[in-house]
């Protein structure tokens, strides 16, 4: 990597706007990656939606079994594992992905670089067109002949390969292209920020002056490159054994149905940390800013970082302990499992150390932050339970597997986005959020949140197994205070849906009539920062800005003021 | 935790014991400090923060020493599961009894030996959804699969294994109370998937005898 970066070179290019489309076509056909990060934005937040009134529905089913669900209806069997199945297929591919990496990643790349676009902004374009399709296809998916797919987001085969099994032919082969189609978009989007974050910086700005999140979002990008390939793979065999009849995981013809266990997690644990790493870039550059401290430990953050991006590749097993694969292996994998806790651990260190000698400050985005490291924790530890093989007989596909995937997930997918969002409002519509209404949407999310999960995990330690529709079919299972349990969770889900209205009326009321942020209103030091807010196209107007320090100098002792923009000519 | 009704049930529920110790000091202790950080540091009028690198050998040992001190922790953990997988998954203990366990969607059939003690004879006994052990005596499990994936799971024995088509996985347990408890299916395998209940019945020898005997006349 060279020292310097050069800095593209079509300043000209954006100089005037009637290059571009114009009119409502600049809203679909734009190739302005702020424009392109909006869109990513927008479709995730809807997917979200989406993704959210089917957890309400499924929750509904199981704290009130047979009831009509109001707005949905009675909730068969076959419904039943359609919902879970696209809740976590849309949480993860359609909300989580689209949100932290694309629309992030596009924002604030260029922006926090130096750049006037991505290097490739038809490319950009493209993947953003592609990711739309792909959730067309997903949401179409669900009203076809036999409903939506129900085969669980892994979709282990034989269920997932043959219609007779998962009566829902037409659906099984829709979901898995959507999902196929989803991975084309993200490859064609992780092209785009590797290659500008190499090539295109402003002049000054070395590998070690680049914010922390881009490196982040970068990294995930070469980490979802390099765990994709094998489950497209496994992806093309699924296909042909689902429309054309071949036996790559039917046993009777010679095939095996614990390959696609082996593919599909071999990319879906990397596929964790290439959501994870995007929100810890964010989680750091927020308490960075918030508590006025140069980040502790840059380069050591950086190290441990691809240390667990090379680790996370030797784990993918541990998801398959009980599946039928040589128990021996089961000892080699919880070996490197375990050991991944050690740089995730030193992550978090890294972030609450940069608390210590601080100056904190608790605004909306800053509290976000903090929550996201407060309840990772959680998700964390847990995760040792899962990854120790002797303890996961018992707790594998249970509640306490759910309940701590939900408390790394909803950290990085939900507790992330609302830090960047609310962090980087004023950047992207020029004004501020009302700081009150987004610590009530905070608190109303936090709290309830944790009321969701926590009856989760007990059940999940009572040995109640996961996608099981209606438990009156288990006597163990079905007891009053279990039911209670499922009922305080399904209550404060829907006291966490309805605190999600506050969200989206401070966004709307905030973008209308809030107070106009300029340039800097955090007084951050990143380059995003240094120009108008929102960015015109080409994004430094008057010229790209120099770089002359790193991105955390702050409260240096020869200053006055508590921050130092990266531009500032010493 | 729930009932304990294997040999091996304990030493699951000893190892979740030692990793809940564990790892509940390093939460209480991450989250102890991240709080009294943010309460120590907010933010007071004219009070400007450190400029600290964090590659200063003083401060660096807050993050080395709980870094050594978390790998010690992994090594305890590592020894004390792999003996509980050992014996659990790895380990075949010689079988009294060996019986057949056939998941399909959406039932379970469970093959028992009868009164000659031998699978695959005429006098097997073949059930749907209600599996019958002896207490006390050590048991083969042949699980097998008609169609899907299924997972034969029971709680109170803290096991579970897959069951895959095309391959016959043999695990065991042995009982050590008396009782009825839920099996469940631990993988979803379709539409019937949470219907895809069955009931064990753990019996002492005369129940046992008692229920062999009234089944070898009934077939």
């Amino acid at each position: 990597m060279a020292d310097t970066a050069v800095a593209t070179e079509h300043v000209d290019h954006h100089a005037g706007e009637h290059h571009g489309p114009q009119g409502f076509l600049k809203y679909i056909w734009s190739t302005d990656h702020k424009m392109i990060a909006m869109q990513y934005l927008f479709t995730g937040m809807f997917m979200a939606v989406i993704g959210g009134y089917m957890a309400y529905v499924f929750r509904m089913q199981l704290a009130f079994p047979g009831i009509s669900v109001p707005g949905f209806g009675q909730v068969s069997p076959g419904e039943y594992n359609a919902l879970v199945t696209n809740h976590g297929s849309i949480m993860i591919f359609w909300v989580a992905m689209p949100v932290l990496i694309a629309a992030f990643g596009n924002f604030l790349i260029p922006l926090m670089i130096g750049a006037d676009d991505m290097v490739f902004p038809r490319i950009n374009r493209l993947s953003y067109q592609i990711f739309l399709i792909s959730a067309l296809l997903l949401l179409a998916s669900l009203f076809v002949q036999g409903g939506g797919f129900g085969g669980a987001w892994t979709a282990y085969p034989p269920l997932s390969a043959v219609g007779d099994y998962n009566q829902t032919a037409i659906a099984s082969s829709m979901w898995l292209a959507a999902v196929a189609l989803e991975f084309v978009a993200f490859l064609l989007g992780g092209i785009n920020f590797i290659t500008t974050l190499m090539n295109a910086r402003a002049p000054g700005m070395k590998a070690y002056d680049i914010p922390l999140v881009c490196w982040m979002i970068v990294i995930a990008s070469i980490l979802f490159m390099l765990s994709v390939g094998p489950l497209i793979a496994g992806a093309a065999m699924l296909f042909l054994d689902q429309t054309v009849g071949t036996g790559f995981y039917d046993p009777a013809r010679g095939g095996d149905p614990v390959l696609w266990q082996h593919l599909f997690w071999f990319f879906g644990h990397p596929e964790v940390y290439v959501v994870l790493l995007p929100a810890i870039g964010i989680t750091i550059d927020i308490v960075a800013t918030f508590s006025r401290k140069k980040v502790f430990g840059y380069k050591l953050m950086l190290y441990t970082t691809v240390a667990t991006g090379v680790l996370s590749f030797f784990v993918w097993a541990h998801h398959q302990f009980i599946a039928g694969i040589d128990p021996r292996m089961a000892n080699v994998f919880m070996v490197t499992t375990l050991l991944i806790s050690v740089p995730i651990a030193e992550l978090l260190f890294v972030i609450i150390a940069t608390l210590y000698g601080g100056s904190i400050r608790l605004k909306t985005p800053m509290l976000w932050a903090l929550a996201f490291i407060a309840e990772f924790l959680i998700g964390g530890v847990t995760g040792i339970f899962l990854g120790a093989s002797g303890a996961d007989i018992y707790f594998h596909d249970t509640y306490f597997v759910l309940a701590h995937f939900h408390y790394t997930f909803f950290p990085i997918a939900i507790i992330g986005t609302f830090a960047a969002f609310t962090y980087w409002f004023p950047k992207m519509f020029g004004k501020m959020m009302n700081d009150t209404l987004g610590k009530i949407h905070f608190w109303g999310t936090i709290i309830p949140f944790n009321f969701i999960f926590i009856p989760l995990f007990v059940l999940g330690i009572g040995g109640q197994h996961r996608r099981i529709y209606n438990y009156e079919h288990f006597p163990d299972l079905s007891s009053a205070g279990q039911y209670q349990l499922r009922q305080v969770a399904t209550i404060a889900l829907l006291v966490m849906l309805a605190f999600q209205l506050v969200f989206f009326y401070n966004c709307i009321m905030s973008w209308w009539k809030g107070k106009a942020a300029g340039k800097n209103p955090w007084e951050a030091n990143t380059l995003e920062w240094t120009t108008e807010s929102p960015p015109p196209h080409g994004n430094w107007p008057e010229g790209l800005p120099n770089v002359y320090r790193g991105p955390y100098e702050y409260s240096h002792p020869d200053r006055e003021e508590d921050y130092w923009p990266q531009n500032e000519p010493d | 935790m729930i009932e304990q009704l294997s040999t091996y049930a304990g030493d699951i529920d000893n190892l979740i014991l030692l990793m809940t110790v564990l790892v509940g000091f390093w939460f209480f202790a991450a989250e102890g400090m991240f709080f009294w950080l943010i309460w120590r540091f907010r933010a007071k009028p004219g009070v400007k923060s450190q400029y600290l690198e964090g590659h200063e050998p003083h401060v660096m040992k807050w993050i080395t020493w709980p870094h050594g001190l978390i790998l010690i922790c992994d090594v305890f953990i590592i020894i004390g599961a792999v003996q509980v997988w050992y014996n659990v998954k790895q380990r075949l203990p010689e079988p009294d009894t060996t019986i057949r366990v056939i998941g399909q969607q959406w039932a379970w059939t469970f093959q028992h030996p009868g009164q000659d003690n031998e699978l695959d004879t005429p006098d097997d006994i073949f059930t749907v959804d209600d599996l019958h052990v002896e207490v006390d005596r050590v048991y083969h499990f042949l699980l097998e699969s008609r169609d899907v994936l299924h997972s034969f799971s029971v709680p109170v024995f803290r096991i579970k294994q897959d069951a895959i088509p095309g391959r016959a996985i043999t695990g065991w347990f042995e009982a050590t109370g008396t009782g009825d408890y839920d099996v469940q299916c631990a993988e979803i395998c379709g539409i019937g998937h949470g219907v895809m209940a069955a009931r064990i019945h753990i019996e002492d020898s005369e129940q046992h005898a008692a229920w062999i005997a009234a089944s070898s006349a009934a077939q």
